[in-house]
């Protein structure tokens, strides 16, 4: 068919497309361009496409900053220790929630569970202050016994134990649902049969679910590696005054108040700039792993 | 006997209409039954799951309804009504930044669900029919952002060059297409009966009609799930009031008002009378905070129940095809 005739014929669909490419053109590709600000001594009177060059020097500055290094040396620990305190939990929550048989009692611990997700993190954040914070209810209970306060939420120390459980109260019930449905896809006369040839329940967990459930876990663990330097943002933003940015500051965190606050913007976009691409060849090489373990990954090979 | 066991796994592809059936699941015949003290470890952790969650929030609610006397008591841990009063909420809605912040909360939600909506549902049917002109490369160039994106910075100059700063559109209109959702929404609509839509074409209808008629109505389940994600979504957004709205408190959403107590404790900035600081109120700080807390939870619960049953099928083909 000609094409003049297929665009006439679907026009309307095009009109329909229209808006979205338009808001997506204006709101994620003009900002491609311009990531040569981080090349730039960018003045906003001049704009990007009149401001001055400075070839790589806002990346030496950037590699000379104390500043950002300890933000890069933050988001990587505070990523490992959520990949080894949170990526667990979900799992271990979905293998438990599927071996609870009453439907009616697994519904129920689901919409509980699933709730936090849709919770703001300003809003998780004012509850756990409510209970943990100085003023909060498990102080009030220490001093009724004559302990003495505890501050978890502003100790530069527990900081990353902190994030991280308020990130598994937030999403680790949100996080079953794929693992979930990974369960319910695994087939019922596996588990018959193995458990006629007289393997018991543990046998059976490690033999059919867990193998049932790799592609998925693997996934996830893929997804999770590949997002290593974005361990969350507003989290870190809203809780920095508390225990200062040597702990709370991410490499997000430091583009924002290094660039937007600071009013340095080339400064700020080169720091976005090295994350982005930092981040690109690690979800790059977390797939190559996820082929090497003859799992899909995020595209089949 | 197969009959049984696949009757009795038979809970999970559900599909989105069906109704919930309370039953309980049966053990199959070969499976031992659980010990006492197995079953009693497992109740155990799920009851503190399930308190883990729901403690702190009955927590929260129940300080916000108490008088100063009743959560001295408590020692600050209000678990049971006691000297209960609404004075918190006659107070913060009454005087003060909250109450106007709530309706700038309702009208940012209403009117950014009804733009991202409409602009996602447009655009998933306009690139769900197979063999339209040009639907590949439109999905690439859609698909491509959700990888690359220019950052914080270049984003924030250009909303800003636009003259963004202290307008409502810069909350709305930058984030306002989820390629995601989109992707959600056109795998659904491609999977809409292709001889609905062909019947429909016969009788006359065009796309306009189509999407609206046939492919609308026959989606539902999806389109709640959606529009609850947006609606969640700017709900809850408060970091581009702070890239672009900062110091124009009259303009602040709920949410970047529970920040201002959160960061800054019981005094908000432009809370003249009255506000969280006064000191000869009858109030507690605690049932103020704590009632702003709360306020922003309510439309979340509220909602929450009607769409909870769509969700999980929603999710999972988002989980799954996207």
């Amino acid at each position: 068919m000609n094409w003049r005739i297929r665009l006439r014929r679907d026009r309307s669909l095009l009109l329909m497309a229209l808006p979205a490419v338009a808001l997506l053109l204006v709101f994620s590709y003009v900002p491609l361009f311009g990531l040569i600000t981080a090349f730039e001594h960018y003045d906003p009177l001049d704009g990007v496409l009149n401001s001055q060059w400075a070839g790589f020097d806002q990346f030496r500055l950037l590699f000379q900053d104390p500043a950002f290094w300890a933000s890069l040396r933050n988001t990587l620990w505070l990523s490992f220790v959520q990949l080894i305190l949170f990526f667990p939990v979900p799992i271990a929550l979905a293998l438990l929630l599927n071996s609870v048989l009453s439907e009616r009692l697994r519904n129920f611990i689901q919409s509980v569970v699933y709730l936090p997700h849709f919770f703001s993190w300003v809003l998780v954040i004012a509850i756990f202050q409510q209970m943990l914070g100085g003023a909060g209810a498990l102080n009030h209970f220490l001093a009724r016994h004559d302990l003495g306060p505890w501050d978890i939420m502003t100790n530069p120390d527990t900081f990353a134990l902190l994030v991280t459980g308020q990130t598994v109260w937030k999403e680790a019930g949100w996080s079953i649902i794929v693992f979930l449905a990974a369960l319910a896809a695994i087939d019922p006369n596996l588990y018959e049969a193995s458990a006629v040839d007289g393997a018991g329940r543990w046998r059976r967990m490690w033999h059919i679910t867990l193998p049932g459930m790799r592609g998925v876990i693997v996934l996830m663990l893929v997804l999770r590696l590949g997002n290593t330097l974005s361990v969350g943002f507003e989290q870190f933003l809203i809780q920095r005054d508390a225990v200062g940015p040597e702990a709370a500051d991410v490499l997000d965190t430091f583009a924002y108040f290094y660039g937007i606050t600071a009013g340095n913007y080339g400064y700020g976009t080169a720091a976005g700039l090295f994350k982005s691409v930092i981040s690109l060849l690690l979800i790059w090489g977390a797939n190559k792993l996820a082929h090497a373990f003859g799992e899909d990954g995020l595209y089949r090979k | 006997m197969t009959l049984t066991l696949t009757r009795t796994h038979s809970r999970a592809p559900r599909s989105p209409g069906a109704r919930r059936s309370g039953r309980n699941r049966r053990r199959p015949v070969w499976e031992d039954k659980p010990t006492a003290l197995g079953q009693g470890l497992k109740g155990g952790v799920l009851v503190l799951v399930v308190a883990s969650v729901m403690v702190p929030l009955w927590i929260v609610v129940l300080t916000s309804l108490s008088t100063p006397g009743a959560i001295n008591r408590a020692g600050g841990m209000v678990l049971w009504p006691d000297g209960l009063t609404v004075d918190a909420y006659r107070q913060i809605l009454t005087d003060g930044p909250v109450a106007r912040s709530i309706l700038v909360s309702l009208a940012i939600t209403v009117v950014g669900t009804a733009v991202s909506m409409v602009v996602s549902v447009l655009c998933a049917y306009g690139l769900s029919r197979s063999r339209s002109f040009g639907h590949r490369p439109i999905l690439l160039l859609l698909i491509i952002t959700m990888f690359v994106s220019g950052g914080l910075i270049p984003t924030y100059l250009v909303v800003t060059g636009l003259g963004g700063y202290g307008r409502y559109w810069a909350l709305i209109l930058p984030g306002a297409v989820s390629v995601f959702n989109i992707l959600v929404l056109r795998a659904f609509y491609s999977s809409t009966a292709s001889d609905l839509i062909d019947a429909a074409r016969i009788d006359g209808a065009g796309d306009w009609r189509i999407l609206w008629s046939v492919v609308l109505p026959t989606s539902r389940a999806v389109t709640a799930v959606i529009t609850l994600f947006y609606a969640v979504g700017y709900w809850n957004a408060f970091f581009n009031v702070m890239l672009y709205m900062p110091t124009e408190s009259s303009k602040w959403p709920l949410q970047y008002v529970l920040l201002q107590y959160v960061n800054n404790g019981m005094t908000i900035p432009g809370a003249s009378n009255g506000g969280f600081g006064s000191l000869q109120t009858q109030t507690a700080p605690q049932s103020l905070q704590m009632a702003v807390v709360v306020l922003t939870l309510v439309p979340i619960v509220v909602v929450y129940p009607f769409l909870q049953k769509h969700f999980r099928a929603g999710m999972l083909t988002g989980a799954i095809k996207g």
